[in-house]
C-alpha cells in the first residue's frame, strides 16, 4: 500500500475536519489505493511533528482542551522545510492583503517539491499564476477546490466531467452569507441591519462581516474561478465589486414584483468580471435562498449546467480537500 | 424592428409562398404566421396575420414587393423596440432629479424608461425604484444599462442589473 506523509498546516475549524475526515475516510482512502500518514500538524502557536505518523485523535483532544497542538513553538513553515513529505494541506485562514502566510507555506513547500491541497483562497486570488507556475517548475501538483464554495463541487467538475466543453461564463452565488441576509430581507421585508444582526446571532455571519457583505470573499473565489478555468491572469484587484450593505428591504419589494430576485452574483466571460447584485429570475437556477452556493455554468456542447452545494462549514470544506487528495493519489 | 402585418391573399394554390419569398429575400425573420382559411373576406380572399422581424430599412420594399405580387397588405404595425429589460435603481433618486436620469435614456434613440415604480420609505432615507427599459436590440438595451451605469455613479446611486439581458 502505497503511503503519502502529509501534513496539516493550520489547525482552527478547517484543518480540525480534515482530521477528522481523514479518520472518518481512513477505508475509503485505502480503497483508492494510499494511506494518508499525517507526520506534522501546525496551528497559530504550535506544532508537532513524528515522523512515525501522529496519533489524531489525540491531537484533537488536546487542542480541544488546550487551544494548542502541543508544547512546542513549532511553526508551519518550519514543518515543510525540514520534515520530508509529500504533501503539504494548507488550512490556514485566507489573508486577502497580503496572502499571510498560506502564501509564504505554499512558496516554501513548492521550494522543496512537495504537493499543496489547500483551503485558503487568500493567496490564490492575489498570486494565482505565480504559484500554479512556481508549482509546476518544481514538479509539485497543487490542487484547490476547496478554496471555492466548501462543498460545491465547480474547478473539478469543469476539468473532469466538463472536459472538452467551452466554457462561455460562469455566474454564481459564492458566499452563503450575503445569500442568507438577502433571502431573509426579503421574507422578512426587514431591513439589511436587522438581517445582518441575525445572522450574526446565528453563526451565519462574523462578527466583523466585512468580507462577506462587502463582496471581498465572493470575489476572491471569482478570481480562482476566472484563473484555473478560463486561462485569466488576474487578481482580486482587477474585479469589479459591489457589496449587499446598501440594498434596500423596498428594492427587493419592488424586484418580486417584477418576478425576480436579487442576488450577489459574481460573473466570469470573456471581458467580464464583476460581483454585484443582479436581477434574478425567480424560477431561474441562481434564485435560490438560505446559505447555500451555486454556481450556474454555460458551455457550448452541454448547455447549461447547475451545481450547488454547502458554501462553509468544517467537514464541508474538508470533504473538497479530502476528494482532491483522493484525485491526486488514486491508483489509477 | 417587430413588424405585425395583416394580408389578404387570393384563394389560389401558391398564394402564401408570393406572401413569404419577398419577406425571407429581403432577410426578415419570420415568427408566427395565422392562416385564416376558414374566413374568406367578402371580397374572397384569405386574410393572413404575419409577424416577422426586419431591419426597418427593408420594410417599405417587402411592402413594396408584396403588393407587386397582387397581394393585399391591409395593415402595418411596427414595434421598434424589441428588447425589454428591468433594473433597479437604489439611493437618492428623486433629488438626485429623476427626470434627468430617464432623459438621458431617451434621448438616445435607441432605448427609452417606459415604466417606472418609486419607493419612499421616509423623507431622509435612500429611496428604491424599478425602471423598466425598452430599446431595439440587445446591444442597444446593454449600452442604455451601461449609460445609466454611468449617471448612477455620478450620482451616488446604486444599479442594479439583470443577470441575463432576456
Amino acid at each position: 500500500m502505497k503511503i503519502i506523509r502529509a501534513s496539516i498546516i493550520g489547525f482552527g475549524s478547517v484543518g480540525r475536519g480534515v482530521a477528522k475526515t481523514l479518520l472518518l475516510k481512513k477505508e475509503e482512502i485505502r480503497k483508492a489505493g494510499f494511506e494518508i500518514k499525517v507526520i506534522g500538524i501546525a496551528d497559530s502557536r504550535s506544532g508537532i511533528v513524528d515522523t512515525d505518523g501522529l496519533d489524531l485523535e489525540e491531537i484533537l483532544k488536546r487542542k480541544a482542551d488546550t487551544g494548542r497542538v502541543s508544547e512546542e513553538n513549532l511553526s508551519g513553515i518550519d514543518i515543510i522545510e525540514n520534515v520530508d513529505h509529500e504533501l503539504v494541506i494548507e488550512t490556514t485562514p485566507s489573508d486577502i492583503d497580503t496572502g499571510g502566510v498560506g502564501l509564504e507555506n505554499m512558496r516554501m513547500a513548492f521550494s522543496k517539491g512537495r504537493d499543496v491541497v489547500t483551503s485558503n483562497k487568500g493567496p490564490l486570488a492575489l498570486k494565482f499564476c505565480e504559484l500554479t507556475d512556481y508549482a509546476k517548475e518544481n514538479g509539485s501538483k497543487f490542487r484547490y477546490e476547496a478554496t471555492v464554495g466548501g462543498a460545491m463541487p465547480i474547478l473539478n467538475l469543469v476539468r473532469e466531467t466538463l472536459a472538452g466543453n467551452e466554457i462561455k461564463s460562469i455566474q454564481g452565488i459564492l458566499n452563503g452569507t450575503c445569500n442568507y441576509i438577502l433571502s431573509r430581507m426579503m421574507e422578512e421585508k426587514a431591513p439589511y441591519e436587522q438581517m445582518l444582526a441575525e445572522a450574526q446571532e446565528l453563526g451565519i455571519a462574523e462578527t466583523d462581516p466585512t468580507y462577506d457583505v462587502e463582496g471581498i470573499d465572493a470575489a476572491s473565489k471569482l478570481v480562482i474561478i476566472a484563473n484555473s478555468v478560463f486561462g485569466m491572469d488576474v487578481n482580486y484587484h482587477d474585479v469589479d465589486v459591489t457589496g449587499i450593505t446598501k440594498i434596500t428591504p423596498e428594492a427587493l419589494m419592488l424586484a418580486h414584483d417584477e418576478g425576480y430576485a436579487v442576488r450577489l452574483i459574481g460573473e466570469v466571460k470573456e471581458g467580464t468580471l464583476k460581483t454585484s447584485p443582479r436581477l434574478v429570475p425567480l424560477d431561474h437556477p441562481l434564485a435560490v435562498g438560505g446559505t447555500r452556493n451555486v454556481a450556474y455554468i454555460q458551455t457550448d456542447l452541454s448547455g447549461d449546467v447547475t451545481v450547488s452545494g454547502l458554501g462553509a462549514g468544517s467537514i464541508e470544506t474538508a470533504s473538497a480537500i479530502l476528494s482532491d487528495i483522493i484525485s491526486l493519489y488514486r491508483e489509477r | 424592428m417587430r413588424v405585425s402585418m395583416d394580408i389578404e391573399l387570393k384563394d389560389t394554390p401558391g398564394q402564401l409562398l408570393n406572401a413569404l419569398q419577398p419577406i425571407s429575400e429581403l432577410k426578415g425573420n419570420l415568427k408566427s404566421i395565422v392562416h385564416h382559411h376558414e374566413k374568406h373576406t367578402p371580397r374572397g380572399t384569405i386574410p393572413v396575420q404575419l409577424v416577422f422581424e426586419a431591419e426597418p430599412s427593408n420594410l417599405e420594399k417587402i411592402i413594396k414587393r408584396l403588393e407587386e405580387n397582387g397581394i393585399g397588405v391591409i395593415r402595418v404595425d411596427e414595434e421598434r423596440m424589441m428588447e425589454h429589460g428591468a433594473v433597479l435603481l437604489i439611493g437618492h433618486i428623486v433629488h438626485t432629479d429623476i427626470q434627468d436620469t430617464i432623459e438621458s435614456i431617451d434621448e438616445t434613440g435607441y432605448a427609452e424608461v417606459v415604466d417606472i415604480s418609486l419607493s419612499m420609505p421616509h423623507i431622509d432615507t435612500t429611496s428604491s425604484a424599478s425602471l423598466k427599459i425598452d430599446a431595439l436590440g440587445r446591444q442597444e438595451l446593454y449600452n442604455a444599462i451601461e449609460l445609466l451605469k454611468n449617471i448612477a455613479s455620478k450620482k451616488d446611486l446604486l444599479v442594479i442589473e439583470p443577470i441575463q439581458l432576456t
